[in-house]
């Protein structure tokens, strides 16, 4: 008998194969064991952290980069001298070999915890080797991904990074998690791994090993024990979209050539490997916190202009957006002191830090300009944070001082995308930033991962906004982006698209499947779609009414009518805002797409907003959702140029 | 005894990576080596919990001891490997 669950699609794809699930963590005794022999039990207790090493040593042999370092250092933590004397001498004064682990490294996580930040984040990995060794201790099973010798779909209350720094696509067909959300550790990973996966599903708990699970990754439903017509229809689904995937090409544009320019997010040189960035026209965020975190001292204007250089001539002939430093507090540069800040997502970042050392600004323009006048890119920069028609018109100044020609604003707090027209005067083009959007439009910091619901990108809320700044960049003739994460989301991208943006930018690994939905639909489509979306009251409803998941019910699957192709195809610089042309009977006949298999916001944990990252004597972060999303890809810090995780896995804007 | 101050090269400090260096090397030398910040309480150089725990940053000094036969190639192996910048390497 088949059952449907449900969550939060977060990375899209489809999925059957068997359930396994990863093993809770050990419980501990409330008491001690009675000990006969202390020496045999310290014994017990040093062969058991030796295992515990021993295992940390194989998956680091596996693993490579940010992950093996950390594998490494985590053995080394396991092996410790200090740590095997500690728990010897707890031993002999009468504590059980897991008793004894679990003090003693208790000791030493609050040590690091008090340093805060990076420190504080090692604590985690202590916590991993106490369950690792207390359950190696109680015979219990290790915790970590399962290993049942063929291909499976992985079941889990939630991942650690230590679960998936060894993941093996090959073998995990699909990821379900109890907890998480649209912006979490298992999102990124799964996403930059091309796992269809789900999160937010807390009915998971009552899947059982070996049980056969249908996953859609796109439309975050599950079905436990599926029949198999079920199963056929999800595998000829599953064909479909990696044909699609595979003949996907060329510019971004409708089904009837409207043009929307599909661009890359990229975190630093190494995303420029990614599979996927040849296709793209171009970068539509540029991020550039990995020059300046994580070192003693700014980077010089030289050393800047030198890896603009090589982003630039990577896309040579194409256009590169390069966004200014975005860190505040929680992420201070050891060279800019900042003051803890109660609520650092609300403080000095992004462009206000200019208020602070205009200095920092000034050279990396000055760098920008540099490396844009010595390549043939098109060159643009935009500013983070932007809060105010002033501020923008400051930073267009500025940048245009700096002889850059094409300034432009992200629009990602409220006030800027309520006042977008009057922003628009002062700079050439803006870009939305999804998710801060969304975090100060719902009062919901990004990591809250029990509150992943108000994130969801198709909040009315936030449609709103992205449709009143693209309505403001309409009348005044100026280009409007997106570049948060909301614009991978193929369903989306089509909303996006027919309320006019002009660009969706993304991560590479999505580009395949938001330009061939595009390519499926009609700009009229596209509108008749935003206007459906613009006017759900809800996030559950919006999606849903585009042919996406409904809340708790069937997906609608209907199929398009083919008399609306005859409507005029309107310019996205028409002055009225597109999605009011569309009529107000279409949106019910556009309840069907092709791309249902819409993936979800994703946001890679930097950690920037809203974490109150700590140095030493300052409160900590209290959600656990947070401090498990932080530890996750931001493990090691991670610098220079090292290839892969760090580059590729800074977050969205 | 033998005593070295160096310049911690690498810019991420003696954390992650360079710190699981410096740790396997002490580890490898035939005498006991402790490490501290100038002024403060030295720790076993073999004990990662404990150098990672000195929360040492990229630029700052640190003072190694070491007694005994070969403290001084010890401490010598130690301080170029403190005074090289790991971060700039690029692993595979």
């Amino acid at each position: 008998m088949s059952r449907e669950l449900r969550g939060l699609g977060v990375s899209a794809g489809i999925a059957v194969g068997p359930v396994a699930r990863l093993a809770a963590p050990p419980e501990l005794p409330d008491r001690d064991a009675p000990v006969a022999d202390a020496e045999a039990e310290a014994a017990r207790a040093a062969e058991a952290l030796e295992a515990v090493a021993a295992g940390l040593d194989a998956r680091a042999a596996q693993a490579d980069g940010a992950a093996a370092d950390v594998l490494v250092a985590q053995g080394l933590m396991a092996r410790d001298p200090v740590l095997g004397d500690a728990v010897a001498g707890l031993v002999r004064d009468g504590r059980d070999a897991p008793h004894a682990i679990d003090a003693a490294l208790h000791e030493h996580r609050r040590a690091l915890e008090g340093l805060g930040g990076y420190m504080a984040e090692r604590a985690a990995d202590l916590d991993d080797l106490r369950t690792r060794a207390v359950a190696h201790l109680l015979g219990l099973p290790m915790p970590g991904i399962p290993q049942p010798g063929h291909p499976f779909v992985l079941v889990a209350d939630d991942l650690a990074p230590a679960d998936t720094a060894t993941l093996d696509p090959a073998q995990v067909l699909g990821i379900v998690t109890e907890r998480g959300g649209p912006t979490g550790h298992t999102a990124i990973l799964a996403k930059q791994l091309g796992i269809p996966a789900i999160t937010a599903c807390p009915d998971a708990s009552v899947l059982v090993d070996g049980q056969r699970l249908l996953l859609d990754g796109g439309t975050g439903l599950l079905v436990a024990d599926p029949d198999d017509a079920l199963v056929a229809d999800a595998e000829r689904r599953a064909r479909e979209l990696a044909a699609r995937r595979a003949s996907s090409h060329g510019p971004g544009r409708t089904a009837d050539g409207h043009p929307v320019r599909l661009l890359v997010n990229v975190g630093g040189p190494g995303d420029l490997e990614a599979p996927g960035v040849p296709g793209a026209q171009g970068v539509g965020l540029l991020r550039t916190e990995f020059l300046f975190l994580e070192r003693a001292t700014a980077p010089t204007r030289e050393e800047q202009e030198a890896l603009y250089a090589e982003v630039f001539s990577a896309f040579s002939g194409r256009t590169v957006i390069v966004r200014t430093l975005d860190v505040g507090a929680d992420k201070p540069l050891a060279y800019l002191p900042q003051a803890p800040e109660e609520n650092p997502a609300l403080g000095v970042r992004g462009l206000r830090l200019a208020r602070r050392d205009p200095e920092l600004l000034a050279e990396q323009l000055d760098a920008i300009a540099a490396a844009a006048r010595a390549s043939d890119a098109d060159v643009g920069v935009m500013a983070p944070m932007v809060a105010t028609a002033r501020e923008a018109e400051g930073f267009a100044r500025l940048a245009r001082d700096h002889g850059l020609e094409k300034v432009g604003v992200m629009i990602e707090v409220p006030s800027a995308a309520l006042c977008a027209a009057e922003i628009l005067r002062h700079v050439d083009f803006a870009s939305l930033g999804t998710n801060d959007l969304a975090q100060y439009t719902l009062a919901t910091d990004r990591l809250a991962g029990e509150l992943a619901d108000l994130l969801d990108p198709w909040q009315p809320a936030l449609l709103r906004l992205i449709a009143r700044t693209i309505e403001a960049g309409v009348a005044a003739g100026k280009p409007i982006g997106v570049c948060g994460e909301a614009a991978s989301e193929p369903m989306l991208a089509l909303v996006l698209a027919g309320m006019g943006v002009t660009s969706l930018s993304m991560g590479a690994a999505s580009l395949a499947d938001v330009r061939a939905t595009l390519a499926a639909h009609t700009i009229d489509q596209c509108r008749a779609l935003a206007s459906t979306a613009l006017a759900a009251g809800s996030a559950p409803d919006a999606r849903a009414g585009c042919g996406g998941r409904r809340a708790g019910g069937r997906r609608r699957r209907l199929t398009p009518c083919p008399s609306s192709r005859s409507t005029p195809s309107r310019s996205p610089r028409a002055a009225a805002p597109p999605w009011r042309s569309a009529s107000p009977s279409a949106p019910a006949r556009w309840r069907t797409c092709p791309a249902s298999s819409a993936t979800s916001c994703c946001v890679p944990s930097r950690a920037r907003p809203a974490t109150s990252s700590t140095r030493a004597g300052r409160p900590k972060r209290t959600s656990r959702r947070g401090c498990r999303a932080r530890r996750s890809l931001a493990a090691t810090p991670r610098r220079g140029p090292v290839k892969g995780r760090r580059w590729r896995s800074t977050p969205a804007c | 005894m033998s005593e070295r101050t160096v310049s911690v090269g690498s810019r991420v400090g003696l954390h992650a990576r360079p710190a699981s260096l410096f740790v396997q090397a002490a580890a490898r030398q035939p005498v006991p080596v402790t490490i501290a910040k100038p002024g403060g309480d030295p720790v076993d150089a073999r004990s990662i919990l404990m150098v990672i725990g000195l929360d040492v940053r990229g630029g700052d000094e640190v003072v190694l001891h070491a007694d005994g036969e070969g403290a001084d190639a010890a401490l010598d192996e130690l301080v170029e490997l403190l005074a090289t910048d790991h971060d700039a390497e690029v692993p595979s």
